[in-house]
């Protein structure tokens, strides 16, 4: 048994202590209240919009939607800690595929998920990927960009 | 509020027994949307989280058995993915349609089954496949065919104490699919969803329809209907005799109007689902020859 407002979580490759948490409190409150962790972007906390987006154990799921204390012994992985998505973080940057960038953070934890199971993806592809990621601002032509780039400079950087 | 994290379906039983008011928690896409609109949750309330019990995630196929077992915790995205899918055809599309990456990766079957929603893609497939379910509590085990589990919308027979187990699937030889309307071509909950599927073993036809009724329904005389019209030799059947049954289909359809769509406009587009997808059988099965 594991009292939901007292807990362990590893996030990021560090186990840290979560004291007084509100009971039901969302994974992503917690990283964002108690761990300082503010990439992640509450918006719906209804799994709409894709900001919150996280990877546990490896899986791409919306924070929002995991409750903090089931998570114990699972290793959370935030947009702070996902070292292989600079490439993506560039790419974005280069085809102007951030606006206001509430949505950046979740699209680039969604694309960098998606970039790694899939490496010659056509736009196609891509708009389901990110179809649980919302935008309002740029329109995603730019954001398709980014990520069909980065798939084309890795494929280079792979032969 | 206590949360327990069982590794095993004997714990979740005796931890059920031990706090028959405890919620289960299983990928939380439905639950956990509930408790944030609520901003939390009762501080007497437990919550026995089903993410480490492995063994509700495994599948079982077995090749000489005609059924296909799936573990309650079975996620679409790992239905999507399993070695099977082209036996459960008309399951692996549904779970396609749901949500999005990240709700695939956490939603699961068995959490689809147990919101018991007219809109729930798994539970429109596994209608028309006749699946059964397993239930077990502490007290003992019984199965249940989906359509008597599922008692009205968003409620089921399953008591305080049992734990869905898994989803008994029926391998059908034959053809089958799903298909869904929606305002969009993913994140939508449907505004109506039908399942067909044509068993050439039998000469029969199932079809189940979602999103326009309380439950999930059974378009029984449609099935009746269109199974004595097909010409199971050829895989054909004459236009009149096909867009008669997609209208014994929409006749069965009891849709409402809401904030998704009109009762008018769902009726119509199962007629026109059913048509598209027995049309669609029927080529597939007439191209692929016999059996
Ligand atoms: C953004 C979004 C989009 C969605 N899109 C779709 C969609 O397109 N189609 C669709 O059908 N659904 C959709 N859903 C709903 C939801 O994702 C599915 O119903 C999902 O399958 C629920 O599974 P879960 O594991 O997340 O359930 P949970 O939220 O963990 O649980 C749901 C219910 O099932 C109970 N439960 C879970 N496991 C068991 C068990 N083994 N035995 C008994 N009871 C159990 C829980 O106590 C709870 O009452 C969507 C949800 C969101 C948030
Ligand atoms: S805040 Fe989690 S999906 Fe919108
Ligand atoms: S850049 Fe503003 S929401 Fe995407």
């Amino acid at each position: 048994m594991n009292d939901d407002r007292d807990f362990m979580l590893t996030v990021n490759g560090t186990t840290v202590e979560i004291r007084g948490a509100a009971p039901g409190a969302s994974l992503l409150s917690v990283l964002r209240e108690h761990l300082g962790l503010t990439g992640a972007k509450g918006a719906c906390e209804e799994g709409e919009c894709g900001s919150c987006s996280v990877l546990v154990d490896d899986s791409l799921v919306c924070s929002c939607l995991v409750l903090a204390a089931s998570a114990v012994h699972a290793h959370v992985t935030t947009i702070e800690g996902l070292t292989q998505s600079r490439d993506v973080q560039a790419a974005f940057v280069e085809c102007g595929a951030v606006q206001c960038g509430f949505c950046t953070p979740g699209l680039i934890v969604a694309a960098t998920d998606f970039l790694a199971q899939t490496s010659d993806p056509d736009p196609d592809d891509i708009r389901e990927a990110l179809a649980g990621n919302l935008c309002r601002c740029t329109g995603y032509g730019r954001i398709i960009e980014a990520v069909v780039s980065v798939a084309r400079e890795r494929r280079g950087a792979a032969t | 509020m206590p949360v327990y994290l069982p590794d095993t379906t004997e714990e979740v039983l005796s931890l059920l027994a031990a706090h028959p008011n405890a919620m289960l928690l299983a990928g939380g896409t439905d639950v956990m949307v509930g408790i944030n609109h609520q901003h939390g949750l009762r501080q007497e309330t437990s919550i026995i989280a089903l993410r480490n019990v492995s063994e509700l995630s495994r599948y079982t196929i077995d090749d000489t058995a005609s059924t296909i077992s799936l573990g309650a915790s079975v996620t679409w995205t790992a239905l999507e993915e399993a070695p099977f899918v082209e036996r459960v055809r008309c399951l692996a599309e549904a779970a396609r349609t749901v949500g999005s990456r990240q709700i695939r990766n956490a939603g699961t079957i068995g959490g689809n089954i147990a919101t018991a929603s007219p809109a729930g893609d798994g539970v429109c497939a596994l209608v028309a496949l006749d699946a059964q379910l397993m239930l077990s509590s502490a007290t003992g085990s019984r199965q249940i065919a989906l359509t008597d589990f599922v008692t009205g919308p968003k409620r089921t027979s399953r008591a305080d104490n049992e734990v869905i187990t898994s989803v008994e699937v029926p391998i059908v030889k034959g053809w089958q699919s799903y298909a869904k309307i929606g305002v969009r071509n993913a994140m939508v909950i449907s505004i109506a969803g039908v399942a067909v599927v044509l068993n050439t073993e039998h000469r029969s036809v199932s079809i189940a329809l979602g999103s326009v009724g309380p439950v999930i329904i059974r378009a029984t005389e449609a099935e009746t209907a269109l199974a004595q019209q097909i010409d199971w030799e050829r895989c054909s059947i004459s236009a009149d005799d096909l867009d008669d049954g997609a209208r014994l289909a929409a006749t069965a359809a009891s849709p409402i109007t809401d904030h998704r769509s009109t009762a008018a406009y769902r009726k119509h587009a199962v007629q026109v689902l059913t048509k598209r997808l027995v049309q669609r059988g029927l080529r597939d099965l007439a191209e692929r020859g016999p059996s």
